[in-house]
């Protein structure tokens, strides 16, 4: 299959952001998500286990935390602590719009 | 002898690097022009050799222009960068200016405007990086409002330094509003004058906002130099430990004011000592500090997200905000009573005047 590719060259992309929600075990496995298929599985995964380490290490810091939030320029990652799990939301931001958060239980 | 710069072109597409190294020798100042394919070969050259621009497109395989230009703006902060793509969507442009480029330049419109591009070109290698203010060329801030107030433009610029955003409101040449950092009015712009760097960006006007700088600029540009040549000319000698037990006395002063509970500031690993205000030192609160703030920044590389604004996290016994600044985390307790949504500001306050 290996001489496809000589025909059919993989197209580069510069990936986009997702968007959505998605919750995932205390394992960090994701259970269910909204977020497009098109975007890699892989990353998903990442940013469900970076997220459960930080609930877990606030943990062992005796400062559990109910909901932790990364800003980061281009996109906004709120989650909450879900019986070990987590839920996650993950808000793209445009350079104009207007920032949009999770509301507080 | 007159410098001549390098320009580093970057794209996959060998025919456009040929347009590129074909078009950028009408360039008057005549730089050195280099080709490159890949972004690891792009980082390799730009270790070893000097360079004044980067040329990158954003679409390329294994390693994209989000992810080169986030490298190149942590270890290359000197070096010019233009995004030069075929991709119109706006979240790229967003993202690309989010990463700290100086210029966003679609393809199409590089070719329906070619000598506007070299304009560009040449004023963006042109400028020198010493101090002063990113925006079209290199002014301190005084120059800018000056320039803006004389032309009697109406504009709204965005200036930021860093964690810290400001923005001035100009209305037919008169400066009516300043806002920084949860200052505002006169205050705001005081503060916003001791900036020596940073970069601006024009945004369109707002000609309903309120008025609360009544004063005009040139009065407020002169009231700003004199206080601070005061500031320089008033230094009295004293002991370290005064000065230490005056900091210390200061910053809980800080703290009370502005009703946080704690401040716990780290230093990058081996960079320094850890410094608490408001509690106990806690070794477990200073190591998920660092590992938020670690954390944050690696998930943020990997996803091309752009640079971390801000953590927060919240449980029922307080509120919590990681702010990094100048290779320092501050981990910021407010009580839980507190209202969120001036938090961000109240904190980036505390640390901006956290080590002034």
């Amino acid at each position: 299959m290996g001489f496809l590719k000589r025909f059919f060259r993989s197209r580069a992309a510069v990936q986009q952001l997702p968007t959505g929600s998605l919750t995932v075990d205390r394992h960090g496995q994701v259970v269910i998500t909204t977020v497009s298929s098109a975007y890699p599985r892989a990353l998903l995964r990442d940013i469900g286990q970076e997220v459960l380490a930080l609930f877990r290490e606030a943990r062992a810091s005796q400062m559990p935390m109910a909901e932790v939030s990364l800003h980061f320029a281009s996109l906004h990652i709120t989650a909450r602590e879900l019986r070990g799990g987590a839920i996650i939301f993950l808000f793209p931001q445009a350079a104009f719009s207007p920032t949009t958060t999770a509301p507080r239980l | 002898m007159e410098i001549r710069h390098k320009i580093l072109v970057l794209d996959d597409d060998a025919a456009w690097l040929g347009l590129c190294n074909e078009m950028f020798t009408h360039l008057p100042s005549k730089p050195e022009i280099r080709t490159v394919a890949s972004g690891a070969r792009a980082l390799a050259l730009l270790e070893t050799e000097p360079f004044r621009l980067l040329v990158c497109d954003l679409k390329m395989p294994r390693m994209d222009g989000l992810q080169v230009l986030s490298i190149v703006r942590r270890r290359f902060p000197e070096l010019r960068t233009i995004v030069l793509s075929g991709l119109e969507d706006e979240e790229f442009r967003s993202r690309a200016y989010a990463l700290g480029v100086d210029l966003f330049w679609l393809k199409s419109d590089m070719q329906t405007n070619s000598q506007m591009f070299l304009d560009c070109i040449e004023s963006l290698m042109g400028r020198d990086m010493e101090g002063g203010f990113r925006g079209i060329q290199s002014k301190s801030l005084m120059d800018i409002i000056q320039m803006e107030c004389l032309s009697r433009s109406s504009t709204v610029l965005r200036i930021t330094r860093g964690s810290l955003v400001a923005k001035l409101w100009i209305q037919d040449g008169e400066l009516i509003d300043a806002e920084t950092d949860g200052a505002r009015g006169e205050a705001a712009f005081q503060r916003i004058l001791a900036w020596k760097s940073g970069t601006f960006e024009n945004l369109p006007a707002e000609p309903d906002r309120e008025r609360t700088i009544l004063k005009p600029v040139n009065a407020l540009l002169l009231e700003s130099a004199q206080a601070m040549d005061e500031t320089a000319d008033s230094v009295a000698p004293e002991s370290i430990e005064q000065t230490a037990h005056r900091k210390t006395i200061w910053k809980l002063a800080l703290l009370t004011r502005e009703g946080a509970e704690f401040v716990i500031t780290v230093p990058a690993e081996g960079q320094g000592e850890v410094e608490t205000m408001g509690m106990q030192p806690s070794e477990p609160l200073t190591k998920w500090a660092r590992r938020a703030a670690e954390t944050a920044r690696r998930l943020g590389e990997r996803i091309e997200a752009g640079p971390l604004s801000h953590v927060a996290g919240h449980n029922l016994e307080r509120q919590l905000l990681v702010l990094n600044r100048d290779n320092k985390s501050f981990l910021i307790g407010w009580p839980p009573q507190a209202e969120a949504g001036p938090l961000l500001d109240k904190s980036k306050k505390l640390v901006s005047s956290w080590d002034s």
